[in-house]
């Protein structure tokens, strides 16, 4: 742990009493096998009206130790030692009885998904008066409805009287997101535990919904916990910091001396690897000597300020696109998909424009990006591109043939040279069958070679994807979601196609394990000449990914450049919008 | 609303159309000549079985016979049973009584599994739930009518806390113990749904999320736990009044019910084809309300049904 821990709160009045102090938290999960330990020693403090986040990647401890403070660990979850103490009472001595007065009324929770956290059989009135209710913040029917009104315009639902009565799956997300900030600052509580709130949403929505609650929680007073993966979203949200590794807090103080001058290897890796802070330090141009791949999955103490290679990355892209033209891999013309909707009312039918004239074009060996919002149409796009859809009209050709006519042998053999790999690493890869034949199937499907050559090739390709060639008799469930991610790459390289479309391919990932598949990614281009077309909603990515961007809103193209033009000379408001919505994009780095 | 029950009630006039002339179809496909059968060993008089003949449309062929029946139900005439009775009358008499019997059974398979399952799945891994699980694998394993003789046996004969058949007017207290019985095939299969729906539910987010509203756990349990739970066991529960209407014909048989089971069984031995599909008819006319009834039913449970239609 850093020096700085001691000097948590510098600032603040010597006088005043912290809101929550937490010293040496121990929690275990009980198993089979005796308790494993998920927080190790924990300590911090929070004053009254601060905003401290917990940063770390999944599996740091950082949700669980949020959970320890209000008592709600998942089953076999046990606080095994040290001791929470919230506005000078200890947490761990207090029945669940006690325990029910404090939640909700003198801590609030923000949960983490927006769909997942509010129950579907109940109207959201129904959810937020229960919860003021409980909490005796009004009693009376009327009181109470008055009261969920009030809560919910806070949160920013204008029309919160007429959507009273409706059920959460007439609720966007954002909306579902607003609504359980509502019902956690509905009681005024001293303390805001908000777990990941907005990792769900997309980047400009996260911006929207995170002003509002810093608006709402300086009002009120409430001093907020902030859980995150995201270094640049608690920079930019926390005075300050604690990042958190292994159960064990590794580096804490005030945000922006973290940023800048991050002391704990960790803390330096994480930094670098942020690509929400990449994007902005290569554009400041102001790099030390690059490094080699990240080798992996963990981080060695002693290896210091490795990780810089997403920049290393970036500046060898630009070298590379810098060559001559190359001929078109993708050539889209006019792409439309229209699709039939079954409206709301009695028997009223609509159409949706999911893709609208779309034209774009990827030259071979390249990188395209299409940016949006979810349901801006990008994924559609990808679908027609790869024949799992029909366009309803508009062209697309690959190499320079019209795709649109294959059928049988000719498409199967334009699969043979486009490959996808899908977002969600868990749901991609079929869990009863091994590594070796789940890449070793596209081999199958397309009898290349015989049993011996085709298991030569899937341990060739474990080595390109710089996994180990013990994997291949191992299952998905015993895996990583970086390895499988890997896996799912190397599935797709299988066959050696020319052309990869990577739909989110990088989004359910953390930071670090992003930054080496990304870094993946770009090495098997330059080794293999590919073209990839990259779908993401999240332009931090796109900057070391990409050499041209397309960025598509409601189902049109509406800016279209190179990536350098793209960030440093945004044309359009939406494209500025979504620049903006970068977290972190706004504060200065020292490295 | 009003148009969706308006579209399902059309839906079930060609189902309805469909089982009856499969019914007939197969009654009248049935080998031996009822008739002769009725006589038993004696030589009937001709003339006698001319006028049967004619009189229930027999020397017709089978698609006459098929509308002719059919355009009674019409007129509200079932034809009439090889007793002399009226079918409708055999139809009034007895539905009530294995109606009766089934709502009954319905009711006890359906509060105790719910409540037995609820607890077990709060209690998972503990003695109540080890012990419940136990007990409903015996129940699933044995077949109804050994449940039906044992419970005769001990609660009837060696009790005598029931009588061990029902009499002729099938009052509510004699049909305890033959219900009890009927609920036992599928009292086990709602235990265990409960339970396992129950448990999934526990572990969903937004039950986490009701605790840290700071809502306390006799609030939580009925209304964010079992409410959501509800709803495969709902579904479940009602397909399975066809199963206890079927299942009642064993009870009925053990228990001496005078109720639909025994006669159907009865009409079918002797061929009596309008007393058969008439009967069968009913009992699909009833799986049709009910499945309409739970369709609506699952909409009022769960909201997201009710807006997609």
């Amino acid at each position: 742990m850093s020096d700085r821990t001691s000097q948590n709160a510098p600032g603040t009045g010597g006088e005043q009493q912290p809101l929550l102090r937490i010293r040496d938290l121990e929690v275990g999960f009980q198993t089979t096998d005796g308790i494993v330990p998920a927080v190790r020693g924990v300590d911090l403090t929070l004053m009254p009206g601060q905003t401290l986040a917990i940063v770390g990647e999944s599996g740091s401890g950082k949700s669980t130790t949020a959970h320890a403070i209000i008592n709600l660990l998942p089953g076999p979850g046990r606080i095994t030692g040290g001791s929470i103490e919230f506005d000078g009472k200890e947490l761990t001595k207090y029945s669940e009885r006690e325990m029910e007065d404090i939640r909700g009324k003198l801590i609030g929770f923000v949960p983490q998904d927006p769909m997942s956290n509010l129950n579907p059989v109940w109207s959201i009135g129904f959810q937020v008066e229960e919860t003021i209710r409980a909490n005796g913040i009004a009693t009376g029917r009327k009181d109470v409805r008055a009261h969920a009104i009030q809560v919910l315009r806070e949160a920013g639902l204008q029309d919160a009287d007429k959507r009273l009565k409706q059920f959460p799956h007439q609720f966007s997300g954002g909306m579902r997101q607003r609504v359980l900030i509502g019902i956690g600052l509905s009681s005024r509580p001293k303390l805001l535990i908000a777990d990941e709130p907005t990792s769900a949403l997309d980047v400009t929505v996260q911006r929207r919904i995170l002003d509002h609650l810093e608006t709402l929680t300086r009002d009120i007073g409430t001093a907020v916990l902030f859980i995150t993966h995201d270094l640049g979203l608690a920079a930019e949200r926390a005075e300050q910091l604690v990042v958190m590794y292994k159960g064990k807090i590794v580096e804490a103080g005030p945000s922006k001396e973290i940023l800048q001058n991050p002391i704990h290897p960790y803390t330096q890796r994480l930094v670098a690897a942020a690509p929400s802070l990449a994007s902005r330090r290569i554009q400041s141009a102001t790099h030390e000597s690059a490094s080699h791949a990240l080798s992996d999955l963990d981080y060695a103490p002693t290896q210091v300020t490795e990780g810089l290679d997403l920049i290393a990355a970036a500046e060898e892209r630009l070298e590379h696109t810098s060559r001559t033209k190359r001929p078109d891999a993708i050539v889209v013309k006019d792409l439309t998909k229209v699709y039939k909707i079954r409206g709301q009312g009695k028997g009223a039918s609509g159409e949706l424009i999911a893709s609208d004239k779309v034209n774009f074009t990827v030259e071979k060996g390249t990188t395209t990006a299409l940016v949006g919002e979810s349901g801006s149409g990008k994924s559609t796009v990808a679908k027609m591109i790869l024949r799992l859809e029909d366009p309803t009209s508009g062209s697309i050709l690959i190499d320079g043939q019209d795709v649109a006519p294959l059928k049988g042998k000719g498409l199967l053999d334009l699969r043979r040279r486009m490959q996808p790999v899908f977002q969600d690493p868990y749901g991609s890869l079929d869990p009863l069958r091994n590594i070796g034949n789940t890449i070793g199937e596209p081999l199958h499907t397309h009898n290349v070679g015989d049993r011996a050559s085709r298991k030569a090739r899937v341990l060739e390709l474990l080595d390109q994807v710089a996994l180990p060639q013990t994997l291949i008799t191992r299952y998905p469930n015993e895996l990583s979601g970086g390895q499988r991610q890997r896996v799912a790459i190397a599935r797709a390289l299988a066959l050696k196609p020319d052309i990869v479309v990577l739909d989110e391919a990088v989004s359910a990932l953390d930071v670090l394990v992003q930054a080496q598949i990304l870094k993946l990614l770009a090495d098997l281009q330059a080794e293999l000449e590919l073209t990839y077309l990259f779908i993401t909603h999240d332009l931090a990515v796109v900057r070391v990914i990409a050499d041209n961007v397309c960025v598509m809103q409601k189902g049109r193209i509406v800016e279209a450049a190179s990536t350098d033009q793209v960030f440093d000379n945004p044309q359009e408001q939406y494209t500025k919008e979504l620049l903006n919505a970068i977290p972190g994009a706004g504060i200065a780095l020292g490295v | 609303m009003a148009g969706y029950i308006f579209r399902r009630i059309l839906q079930a006039i060609p189902v309805l159309l469909g089982t009856t002339f499969l019914i007939y179809f197969m009654v009248f496909a049935m080998p031996g000549d009822p008739l002769l059968a009725l006589f038993g060993d004696k030589t009937p008089n001709p003339a006698l079985l001319e006028r049967l003949r004619q009189e229930y449309h027999l020397d017709q062929p089978f698609i006459v016979q098929y509308f002719l029946y059919l355009g009674g139900i019409f007129r509200g005439d079932f034809g009439t049973s090889f007793s002399g009775e009226p079918v409708s009358a055999i139809l009034a008499r007895t539905f009530p009584v294995t109606i009766r019997l089934a709502i009954m059974a319905l009711f006890i398979e359906f509060v105790g599994g719910v409540i037995i399952g609820l607890v077990s799945g709060l209690r998972k891994g503990k003695l109540f739930d080890a012990s419940a699980l136990v007990i409903s694998l015996i129940f699933i394993s044995l077949p109804i009518f050994v449940i039906a003789f044992v419970a005769q046996f001990i609660f009837g004969i060696q009790l005598g806390w029931a009588r061990t058949t029902v009499s002729t007017g099938a009052p509510i207290q004699d049909l305890i113990l033959p219900a009890f019985v009927l609920a036992s095939i599928t009292f086990a299969q709602i235990v265990r749904l409960t339970r396992s729906s129950v448990i999934e539910t526990q572990s969903l987010d937004f039950v986490r999320t009701a605790y840290s509203k700071g809502l306390s756990r006799r609030r939580i349990i009925p209304v964010h736990i079992l409410r959501n739970s509800l709803i495969p066991v709902v579904t479940y529960a009602a397909t399975d009044f066809g199963v206890l209407l079927v299942g009642a014909t064993v009870t009925e048989g053990i228990f001496n019910v005078p109720g639909v089971g025994r006669t159907l069984y009865q009409a079918i031995i002797r061929g009596e084809g309008p007393t058969v599909v008439s009967f069968v008819t009913v009992m699909v006319l009833i799986y049709l309300v009910v499945n309409l009834v739970v369709d609506l039913l699952y909409g009022l449970l769960d909201p997201r049904i009710r807006y997609v239609k």
